[in-house]
């Protein structure tokens, strides 16, 4: 076997690792975000205890203990569950969760390899599919733990991923009206393309959501998105008030680690399932593929030197912070007094890095073997990976910023809400929209 | 059966949630804000590295003063043990020939897990032999018998036997409540 007849699969192998990874790397930082997002609306300083070696990072130490604390946990089997789907349940959770990923992409090619794990025709049909797995896994936890509050949050799930799954279906219909392609990487080039508005061209602003009926789908699809996720305010399989854990109830250790992971992996699908559906996915704005490849040099200076001064602003504030009433209650020898110094020292070692990163683009010898060059495209899939990063991480944010904000709804509310204003909204946004691309072709074209 | 409860008619931006979901987003964002920024907003005060001070009147854990001579003021009057609603004061008394005072305590036991914290014994006391004024509210230990705390452990009290409000108060001033003046040791 020579080596041109492994490659595709190491390649196709590598994507795969690389989007499993890109999930599982953010779901720690979502759960920092929750804990901290929570703390700060609610006016506390949040979690702040765990260290190592005197390093707190805001209490980044908190989610590796968490780790530990949930390996080393005793994995109870209760006597009365049924065994088999019962362990099953969250690795389908699990698995579903990450699985939508694949057909999520992530950047536009490198090296003449397309940046997403697989370009399936039907890629829009394949995550409201997975999605719609999704339930099974709660269903089955809830039914095979085989107790009351189990079961009635399993049931409330798959009443409440079923009404939703409507208006989110029908709310995709709406953009593969406009992109005539059920493909998400079709659906995020056409969304690079300039607004052509007859007599002018703009690179930018074509993302899906700067149109009427784009952006009330926008509105339904993250709503439902919301209930398909199960997050406040339809965290109500889970309601904890009524439910005890809801279907995770029976569950421990690592078994309950793999419903948590999953709740945080589904928020990062979702977010960037919406990403790529309104926001143009991995787009730039202003700048498409070419004019990243062909100004390589000129972004990579720009950024370098631009973060430099967000950067010695940090250490500053990092500095400051050694004078806060913490830092003089606690003893003169205690170890968290390095952490100020260690903070300093460490954005201004970025810095750093960073000027000599714009150094590197001043220098011109990213741009140098031309645009389709191993530099140019290195530049421009770390900017449109940080693009879709940053989208990705502003749907959590919005996600853990709603969670805190917003009561419970009630069952029937939640019902009302989907069956009998959504989906009308839903139904009649196909119309709008159908209404908008005729006006539109009739009027540029 | 209890009636429902009248509800608020809805005006019409309230019956559409959005408006009125994106107000409230706005004010939890307004808090997320000014956290940031200003981190000296909270009011958590982050025991056991940071402790609350607290007030001047303060009842904490009880210590027996002592005269210039070292020697316990208490003079075994039993005022305390007597008004004492918790019956938590044991006192064996014994004389001293050699002291004008010539009665004083052999042993003086106060059982923390029976003291309701009323400060009577304060009051009742004649010689201002026994205060509350410790601040020490960290009253605990592994047995029921090291919850008696004794005569020695009293007199001791202030002299870092344990961490107390106090000691931070003597490193930190600016922690100290507005006005705070420390006490003179008691001589051991």
């Amino acid at each position: 076997m020579s080596f041109e007849t492994v490659l595709p699969y190491l390649i196709v192998l590598g994507k795969c690792v690389f989007a499993v990874a890109f999930v599982m790397q953010i779901v720690p930082l979502l759960i920092w975000g929750e804990r901290k997002g929570a703390a700060y609306i609610q006016d506390r300083p949040g979690p702040n205890r765990a260290d190592i070696m005197g390093i707190r990072a805001g209490g980044l130490v908190h989610t590796l203990n968490d780790v530990v604390k949930l390996v080393m946990k005793e994995d109870i089997v209760p006597q009365h569950v049924e065994k088999f789907y019962w362990a099953l349940a969250p690795v389908i959770a699990m698995t579903v969760a990450l699985v939508t990923f694949i057909v999520v992409p992530f950047g536009d090619t490198f090296m003449g390899v397309p940046l997403k794990v697989s370009d399936i025709d039907g890629g829009l049909l394949f995550v409201l599919a997975m999605t719609s797995l999704g339930v099974y896994g709660i269903m089955l936890a809830g039914w095979a733990s085989n107790n009351k509050f189990s079961l009635l949050g399993g049931l409330r799930a798959s009443a409440q991923m079923v009404s939703y799954e409507l208006a989110m279906g029908l709310s995709a219909v709406v953009i593969f009206l406009g992109s005539g392609s059920l493909s998400l990487s079709v659906i995020a080039e056409q969304q690079a393309l300039p607004l052509e508005l007859g007599f002018i061209s703009i690179p930018a602003f074509n993302w899906n959501v700067f149109s009427v009926p784009g952006a009330i789908a926008f509105i339904l699809f993250w709503v439902a998105a919301f209930a398909e996720t199960n997050r406040t305010p339809f965290d109500l399989p889970e309601g904890e008030a009524e439910l005890v854990g809801g279907y995770h109830t029976e569950y421990s250790s690592l078994r309950f680690a793999l419903f948590f992971m999953a709740e945080y992996a589904n928020m990062i699908v979702a977010s960037a399932v919406t990403a790529t559906l309104f926001f143009g996915g991995y787009n730039v704005p202003f700048l498409n593929g070419e004019t990243i490849r062909a100004n390589a040099d000129t972004l990579v200076a720009l950024i370098g030197f631009g973060a430099v001064p967000v950067l010695l602003f940090f250490s500053a504030l990092a500095w400051k912070r050694r004078n806060r009433p913490f830092y003089r209650a606690i003893a003169v020898d205690d170890i968290r007094h390095r952490e100020p110094k260690f903070w300093t020292a460490t954005w201004l070692g970025l810095a750093v890095v960073h000027a000599g990163v714009g150094v590197l683009g001043l220098s011109g010898i990213i741009g140098a073997n031309g645009p389709t060059g191993i530099g140019p495209d290195t530049v421009a899939f770390v900017l449109q990976l940080t693009a879709l990063a940053l989208k990705v991480l502003l749907g959590c944010w919005i996600m853990i910023w709603v969670r805190w904000t917003l009561p419970r709804f009630r069952y029937d509310q939640l019902m009302n809400l989907g069956w009998r204003v959504m989906l009308p909204v839903a139904l009649v946004n196909v119309f709008v929209a159908a209404v908008w691309i005729i006006v539109k072709e009739s009027l540029f074209a | 059966m209890a009636l429902p409860a009248p509800r608020k008619k809805l005006s019409t931006p309230e019956s559409v949630y959005l408006v009125e979901v994106i107000k409230g987003m706005f004010l939890t964002m307004s808090h997320v804000i000014k956290n940031i920024l200003d981190q000296d907003r909270f009011r958590t005060i982050e025991y056991p590295d940071m402790r609350k001070p607290m007030a001047a009147r303060y009842r904490g854990a009880h210590r027996l003063t002592t005269r210039p001579d070292g020697k316990v003021k208490c003079v075994a009057c039993m005022c305390c043990p007597t008004i004492c609603p918790a019956k938590c004061i044991t006192i064996i008394a014994g004389e001293a020939a050699d002291d004008p005072a010539e009665k004083f305590p052999i042993e003086f036991d106060i059982d923390m897990l029976r003291c309701i914290f009323c400060g009577f014994c304060v009051e009742a006391c004649p010689k201002d032999a026994i205060r509350m004024d410790t601040k020490i509210y960290e009253i605990n230990a592994y047995t029921r018998q090291d919850m008696v705390h004794n005569k020695s452990y009293m007199i001791n009290l202030m002299d870092g036997l344990k961490p107390e409000a106090e000691d931070v108060y003597r490193a930190h001033p600016e922690q100290a409540p507005a006005g705070y003046t420390f006490d003179e040791k008691p001589v051991a």
